[in-house]
C-alpha cells in the first residue's frame, strides 16, 4: 500500500514540529505553559489520528513493508528508509494512541519546567515512532539510542527522590547492551555490505557469525525488555519516574525489546535462535516465578507494577522464541496489551500519587468508599493484568502458553504457575489500597476522578475490554507478517540442515 | 429466545452497573429481577423444548481468538445437558434476585449487588451454553471473578476481603490444571471445539506423549489436568478450603454461587466431557476417589461445626462430592439427577439459613440460637422440607438422585466404586445427623439467644418467604416428577448425545436392580442419624459436650477442619511471601545489583580512590615507581620467550 505523500516521515517528525512551536513560545507565566500545555495534547492529537490512516490503509494481506520511503544519506550505502509491515505497524499505534493521554495525565502533575518536559516527551514520541518505522540499521540504532536520553531526562529531572540513582542506572544499563549492538551492527555491515533491513532479512549469515550477532543483540534486548537478571534497572527506574515517564516507559520502551526480537534477532540469526531458545525459555520462566514472587513482597505499588511488567514480559520472550504461529501472536499481542494495561495501572497509581504524595501501599485503604468509579477502574485492569478471560491480558497469555506447550511441556508447565502468582498479588495489592474501611485520616478528604483523569481512563478501559471479547483487529493484521516470519525461519532452518548433510557427505 | 436467555441477565447487569446510582435502588432491584424471571421461562420452555422434543441448536456469535490453526469463536451450543443448567441456574439466580429484594433492603449498596448477581448469572450461562473449551474457560473464570466479588462485597470487613482473595487464588490453583488440560487438547487435537475433539477422541485412546517428561495416556493425562480445574470450582478435596470462607459473603450468594450454580461447574465440566472421561477408565476412578473422600471429609467436619451457614456449606462440599462420585462410575445422569435436585433444596437450605439469619440481626451462631420454631414459623416449616430432601427421605427429591448415586456406586464394577459405596453410605448417615441437629439447635429447645436479640425477632417479609415457598416446592417435588426423564427409562431419549456413555455401561440400567438392602440402606441410615441427633439435641443436651470431651483430639481435629488452612499457610503462603522477599532483597538487591551495576560503580570508585592515592605529588614517589617499572621491563625483555636470540 502506497499513498502519494510520505506519511510515516509525517508521523515520526511532527511531534518534533510540535516541540519547535513550544520551544518558540517566549516566557514562563501561567498562559505560556497553558499554551505549551495545549500544543503539546494538539500536536499528539493530530499525530494519533494521522497513524490511524495508516491502519485504515493498511494492507494486511502481504508481509511486504507498507507506505515505504527511501532517500540518500550518509553516501549512498546508508539510508533513511521507513515502512511497516503487520507487526510494527501496531506499535507504531499504540505509541501514538498513548501520547495524547501522557499529556494529559501530566497536565497537573507536572508544574515546574513544563515546556521544557513537553518538548522532551514530543521528541520521545519521534524517537519512538521512528524505532518502529526505520527500516535501516543505522536509522534504528539512531532512533533507539536517541530514545535513552529524553527518558533519562525526564527522570533525571523531573523524578522523585532517587532519581539520580535511578537514571544513571537506567542509562549505564542500557548503554551497555547498545555498545554491543552497535559492534554487530558494525559487523554486519562488513559482513553483509549493507544496512538496508530488508536487504538483511534475506542475507544469510554464517553459522558462527549467528551466534555472536544473536548474543549482541540479546545484550540490547534483553535489558530493554527487560529480561531477569538484567532486569533490576525497571523498578527503581519507574519508581522515581514521573507518572507519564512510567506510562511510556512500561508501555513502549519495554516493547523495543521485544520488537527487535522479532525484527531482528529472529529472522535474521535464525540458526543461532534455534539454538539458544531453551537459554531464552529458562530465563523466561525464571522471570515469570521470580519477578511474581518478589511483586508479592512488594510495599511500593509502583515497583509492584513494575515486577509484574518484567514478569509479563517473561510470556512475551517465552512466546516469541517458540516460533509458533500462537506463541509469536500471542508474544506481540501480550506486548501490545501489556501497553495498554500497563500504561492504565501506572496512570492509576499516579491517579492517587497526584493527590496523596506516598506510593507506600501502607498509606492507603478503603479508598472504595470514596472513590468508587477509580475502583472501577483499577478492577478492570487488575483483572486484565492477571489475566481474566474477556480482558485483553488474557488473549497474550493464553496464546503464548499454548505457543509454549507446543514447543516444551516444562516450560508451558512452570510459566502457568505465573496465572497462580499473578493472581495472588494483583489481588492483594489491590485488597490493600482499595477495600477495607477507610480509616486514616489524611485519605478522609481524597476525591474521585476528576473528567481529565475519566477521559484518560474512558478509552484504556474499552479497548481493555473490547480486545478481550473481540481481539481479531490485532490478530488479523499481524498474521501474515508472522506467518512469513515462520516461513523464512523454517526454509532458513532446512537449508542450514541440508548443507550439512552434503557436507556430512 | 436463546439469545434473550444468555443476554438478558447481562443487559440487567450493565444498566444495574451503570445507570443504578441514575435510576435508583428500586428500578435496579426491578429490572434485574424481572429480565432474570423472563429468561427463567425461558429456560423452562427450552428445557421441554430440547429435552422433550430434540430441538438442539447451536448459535454461532462472533469470532473471538483466531491465530493459525487456533479459531476460537463465541458460540452457544443448546443440547439437554445445556439446558438442564439453563434451567437450574436461571431458576434459582430469578428467585435469589427476588430473595434479595428483601435481604438486602437495608444495604446501601443495591444497585452494585444486584448488578453483580445479573453479571454472575450471565457468566454462569456463558459457561454452560459453551461450545468450545475457551469459552468454558471465560465463563469459568467469569464465575470465579463474581464470586470473588461478592464474596467481597462487604468490602469493609477483613475477613470478606481475605475469604475473596481466597476463592480467588485457589480457584486459580485448579485453573493452572484446566488451562494446561486446554493446551494439550490444542497440542494433540489441533482444536478445541467440542466436537472436533468429541469426534476424535476415540482415536486417541491407548495413546501416548510426552508431558514433563514422561509418556503419559493422552486422555488420562488431559482428563486429569481438566479435573484439576473442577476440583478448584467445585470445592474437593484438598481444594476446598475457599468454599466454607466464602460463607462471607451476603447469604442470597451463598445460595446462588456457593451451593446452587457456581461450585456445580466443576460437575458440570465433567459431565461435559464424558465422551473424554468414558474412554480414560483411571481418570474415571480418580473422581469417584476425590468424590467419595471429599463426601465423607466434609460431613465430618459438618459434624461439630457451630457457624449455620458453615455447616450447610460444608453440607454442600460434601453433596458436591456425591455428584463426583456418580460421575466416576459412569452414572453422569445421575449425577446431573442429583446437581438439579440438590440446586433446589440446598438453595432452600441457604435462603431458609438467611432468613434465621435475617431474623436474629445478622446472628450466624447457633450456640446462641435455640428454640425459633414458634418465631418463625414459615422458616422453620421451608427448613425442615430443605432438610428432608437433603437427607433422602422417601419420596423427596434426594431420595430419588442421592439414592440412585449410592446403588450407581454399588453396582459399578470396579475396586474404588466400594470404596465410594462405603463413604458415601456412611456421610448419609453423617448428613442426617449433622443437618437435623442444625434444625435442633436453631429451632427448638430453649431460646439462647440474647434477650433484646430476641425481643426483635421476626418471621421474614413475604418477598423472603414467596421464593423459599417455591424452593420448599421444587425440593418435595423435583425427584418425583423428573427421575423417570433423568435416570429412569427414558434416559438414552432425553440426554440424546449431550451425554455420553460407551455402550458397554449400562449403569444407570442396573441401578434399578439392586438389592431391597442395598436400597433401603440409605433411609435406614438417614433414620439413625435423624435418631441420634435427636438423642444427642432434644432428649440428653449434655451428651454432645460430653463427648467433645472424651474425644477431645477428635473433636479439635474436626473443628478445625482437619487443619487443611493451617497446613496451606504453612507450606505455600508463608513460604510463598518469606521467598520473595528473600529473592527482592538477597536476589535482586545483593546479587543482581551488588555484583551488576552497584558493584561495578562502587569497583570504578575504589580505582578512582586509589588513584587519587598514587597520586601524592612527592617526587620521589614516582622516582621508585619509575625505577619498579624499569626493572619489571628489562626482566621481561631478558627472560620472555624468544628473548635474547
Amino acid at each position: 500500500m502506497t499513498i502519494g505523500w510520505p506519511i510515516l516521515s509525517a508521523i515520526i517528525f511532527l511531534p518534533v514540529l510540535g516541540a519547535l512551536f513550544i520551544l518558540a513560545i517566549r516566557g514562563d507565566d501561567e498562559i505560556a505553559v497553558r499554551n505549551a500545555r495545549y500544543v503539546a495534547l494538539w500536536t499528539t492529537l493530530i499525530t494519533f489520528l494521522l497513524s490511524l490512516v495508516i491502519w485504515i490503509e493498511f494492507d494486511p494481506t502481504t508481509h511486504v513493508f507498507q507506505f515505504q520511503e527511501e532517500y540518500g544519506w550518509l553516501g549512498g550505502s546508508i539510508n533513511y528508509r521507513v515502512g511497516v509491515d503487520g507487526i510494527s505497524m501496531l506499535f507504531v499505534i499504540l505509541t501514538t494512541f498513548l501520547m495524547p493521554l501522557c499529556v494529559l495525565a501530566s497536565w497537573k502533575a507536572v508544574q515546574s519546567r513544563v515546556k521544557e518536559y513537553m518538548v522532551a516527551f514530543l521528541i520521545l514520541e519521534t524517537l519512538m515512532v521512528g524505532v518502529f518505522c526505520a527500516l535501516d540499521l543505522v536509522v534504528f540504532y539512531l532512533f533507539f539510542e536517541g530514545g535513552l536520553i529524553p527518558m533519562f531526562l525526564i527522570i533525571g529531572v523531573w523524578g522523585g527522590q532517587r532519581r539520580v540513582y535511578a537514571s544513571f542506572k537506567f542509562f549505564l544499563y542500557t548503554l551497555l547492551g547498545s555498545v554491543l549492538m552497535l559492534l554487530a551492527i558494525m559487523a554486519m555491515y562488513w559482513e553483509a555490505g549493507t544496512t538496508d533491513i530488508p536487504a538483511l532479512l534475506v542475507y544469510k549469515f554464517p553459522v558462527e557469525m549467528q551466534a555472536w550477532l544473536w548474543f549482541a543483540f540479546l545484550a540490547s534486548f534483553a535489558v530493554k525488555m527487560p529480561m531477569w537478571p538484567v532486569h533490576t534497572w525497571l523498578p527503581d527506574a519507574h519508581v522515581e519516574a514521573p507518572t507519564a515517564g512510567s506510562v511510556v516507559l512500561a508501555a513502549v520502551l519495554l516493547k523495543m525489546g521485544g520488537y527487535g526480537f522479532l525484527r531482528f534477532s529472529i529472522p535474521m540469526f535464525p540458526l543461532a535462535t534455534e539454538q539458544f531458545a531453551p537459554l531464552i525459555f529458562l530465563l523466561s520462566v525464571i522471570a515469570i516465578i521470580y519477578t511474581s514472587l518478589v511483586a508479592l513482597a512488594q510495599e511500593d505499588v509502583k515497583k509492584l507494577i513494575a515486577y509484574s511488567s518484567v514478569a509479563h514480559m517473561g510470556f512475551v520472550t517465552m512466546g516469541l522464541f517458540t516460533l509458533t504461529t500462537q506463541g509469536l501472536e500471542g508474544g506481540i499481542f501480550q506486548m501490545l496489551s501489556h501497553g495498554i494495561v500497563s500504561a492504565a495501572l501506572f496512570l492509576c497509581v499516579g491517579v492517587i500519587y497526584d493527590r496523596m504524595h506516598t506510593r507506600q501501599i501502607d498509606a492507603y485503604g478503603g479508598l472504595v468508599n470514596r472513590m468508587p468509579l477509580y475502583a472501577f477502574c483499577f478492577m478492570v485492569f487488575t483483572m486484565a493484568n492477571v489475566g481474566l478471560p474477556g480482558t485483553s491480558g488474557f488473549v497474550g497469555e493464553f496464546l503464548t502458553l499454548v505457543g509454549a506447550f507446543r514447543v516444551n511441556t516444562w516450560v508451558a508447565f512452570f510459566a502457568t504457575t505465573g496465572v497462580i502468582l499473578s493472581a495472588a498479588y494483583a489481588l492483594w495489592l489491590y485488597r490493600r489500597i482499595i477495600f477495607g474501611p477507610l480509616e486514616k485520616p489524611e485519605l478522609k478528604g481524597i476525591t474521585d476522578l476528576e473528567t481529565r483523569e475519566v477521559v484518560v481512563m474512558a478509552p484504556l478501559v474499552v479497548l481493555t475490554i473490547l480486545f478481550g471479547f473481540y481481539p481479531a483487529p490485532l490478530l488479523d493484521v499481524m498474521a501474515v507478517s508472522v506467518q512469513n516470519l515462520i516461513k523464512n525461519y523454517e526454509s532458513a532452518l532446512a537449508a542450514a540442515q541440508q548443507a550439512a548433510l552434503a557436507m556430512a557427505r | 429466545m436463546y439469545y434473550a436467555i444468555v443476554f438478558l441477565p447481562l443487559l440487567g447487569a450493565l444498566t444495574a452497573g451503570f445507570f443504578g446510582r441514575l435510576i435508583g435502588a428500586r428500578a435496579s432491584e426491578i429490572v434485574t429481577s424481572t429480565f432474570l424471571v423472563i429468561a427463567a421461562g425461558l429456560s423452562w420452555v427450552a428445557f421441554f423444548q430440547v429435552g422433550l422434543e430434540g430441538q438442539e441448536a447451536r448459535i454461532e456469535i462472533m469470532r473471538w481468538v483466531s491465530s493459525g490453526e487456533l479459531q476460537v469463536s463465541w458460540a452457544l451450543r443448546i443440547d439437554t445437558l445445556t439446558a438442564v443448567m439453563l434451567v437450574v441456574v436461571n431458576s434459582i439466580s430469578s428467585l435469589v434476585h427476588i430473595y434479595s429484594i428483601g435481604y438486602m433492603s437495608h444495604d446501601p449498596h443495591r444497585p452494585r449487588f444486584f448488578a453483580y448477581l445479573s453479571l454472575f448469572t450471565f457468566a454462569m450461562l456463558m459457561l454452560v451454553t459453551s461450545d468450545n473449551f475457551l469459552q468454558l474457560f471465560f465463563g469459568w473464570e467469569g464465575v470465579g471473578l463474581m464470586s470473588y466479588l461478592l464474596i467481597g462485597f462487604w468490602y469493609q470487613k477483613p475477613e470478606a476481603n481475605a475469604a475473596a482473595i481466597k476463592a480467588f487464588v485457589v480457584n486459580r490453583v485448579g485453573d493452572f490444571g484446566f488451562a494446561l488440560g486446554i493446551f494439550a487438547i490444542f497440542y494433540i487435537f489441533g482444536a478445541i471445539q467440542f466436537d472436533t475433539v468429541f469426534a476424535s477422541a476415540p482415536d486417541q485412546v491407548g495413546k501416548t506423549f510426552a508431558f514433563l517428561g514422561w509418556q503419559v495416556d493422552v486422555l488420562t493425562a488431559i482428563c486429569l489436568l481438566l479435573f484439576m480445574g473442577a476440583m478448584g470450582k467445585s470445592a474437593q478435596f484438598l481444594l476446598h478450603t475457599w468454599l466454607p470462607d466464602a460463607m462471607e459473603g451476603p447469604t442470597p450468594v451463598s445460595a446462588l454461587i456457593h451451593a446452587a450454580t457456581m461450585v456445580t461447574a466443576g460437575v458440570f465440566m465433567v459431565a461435559r466431557l464424558s465422551p473424554l472421561f468414558e474412554f480414560s477408565p483411571t481418570a474415571l476412578s480418580v473422581v469417584t476417589f476425590v468424590g467419595a473422600t471429599t463426601a465423607f471429609f466434609a460431613a465430618t467436619v459438618g459434624l461439630v461445626q457451630n457457624d449455620i451457614k458453615r455447616v450447610v456449606a460444608y453440607s454442600t462440599c460434601s453433596q458436591l462430592g456425591y455428584m463426583f462420585v456418580a460421575l466416576g462410575v459412569g452414572a453422569y445422569g445421575a449425577g446431573i439427577f442429583h446437581l438439579f435436585t440438590h440446586a433446589f433444596f440446598k438453595a432452600l437450605l441457604f435462603l431458609g439459613s438467611g432468613s434465621v439469619i435475617h431474623a436474629l440481626h445478622d446472628e450466624q451462631d447457633m450456640r446462641r440460637m435455640g428454640g425459633l420454631r414458634k418465631i418463625v414459623p414459615y422458616t422453620w416449616i421451608a427448613m425442615v422440607i430443605g432438610t428432608l430432601a437433603l437427607t433422602g427421605f422417601p419420596f423427596l427429591s434426594g431420595f430419588y438422585s442421592k439414592d440412585a448415586i449410592i446403588e450407581a456406586a454399588f453396582v459399578a464394577p470396579s475396586a474404588v466404586s466400594t470404596y465410594a459405596f462405603a463413604l458415601t453410605l456412611f456421610a448419609a448417615l453423617l448428613t442426617s445427623f449433622y443437618s437435623w441437629r442444625l434444625i435442633f439447635m436453631t429451632f427448638h429447645g430453649t431460646s439462647r439467644a440474647a434477650p433484646d436479640v430476641l425481643k426483635k425477632a421476626h418471621e421474614s417479609p413475604l418477598i423472603i418467604l414467596i421464593p423459599l415457598g417455591l424452593l420448599a416446592l421444587g425440593s418435595i417435588f423435583a425427584g418425583i416428577t423428573f427421575h423417570e426423564l433423568f435416570i429412569g427409562k427414558g434416559h438414552l431419549e432425553f440426554w440424546r448425545s449431550s451425554l455420553f456413555v460407551l455402550p458397554s455401561n449400562e449403569i444407570l440400567e442396573d441401578l434399578h436392580h439392586v438389592t431391597a438392602v442395598v436400597h433401603w440402606s440409605p433411609a435406614i441410615l438417614m433414620a439413625t442419624g435423624f435418631l441420634v441427633a435427636l438423642l444427642f439435641y432434644k432428649i440428653t443436651p449434655a451428651a454432645p459436650a460430653n463427648l467433645a470431651e472424651a474425644f477431645r483430639p477428635i473433636y479439635l481435629f474436626l473443628l478445625n477442619k482437619w487443619y487443611f488452612d493451617e497446613l496451606y499457610d504453612a507450606v505455600f503462603t508463608k513460604p510463598a511471601i518469606r521467598i520473595g522477599r528473600f529473592l527482592w532483597k538477597k536476589g535482586d538487591g545483593a546479587t543482581i545489583d551488588g555484583l551488576g551495576p552497584d558493584g561495578v560503580s562502587a569497583r570504578v570508585l575504589d580505582v578512582t580512590k586509589g588513584m587519587i592515592r598514587l597520586q601524592s605529588g612527592y617526587v620521589y614517589h614516582y622516582a621508585f615507581a619509575m625505577l619498579i617499572g624499569v626493572a619489571l621491563l628489562i626482566t621481561y625483555f631478558m627472560f620472555a620467550p624468544g628473548a635474547g636470540s
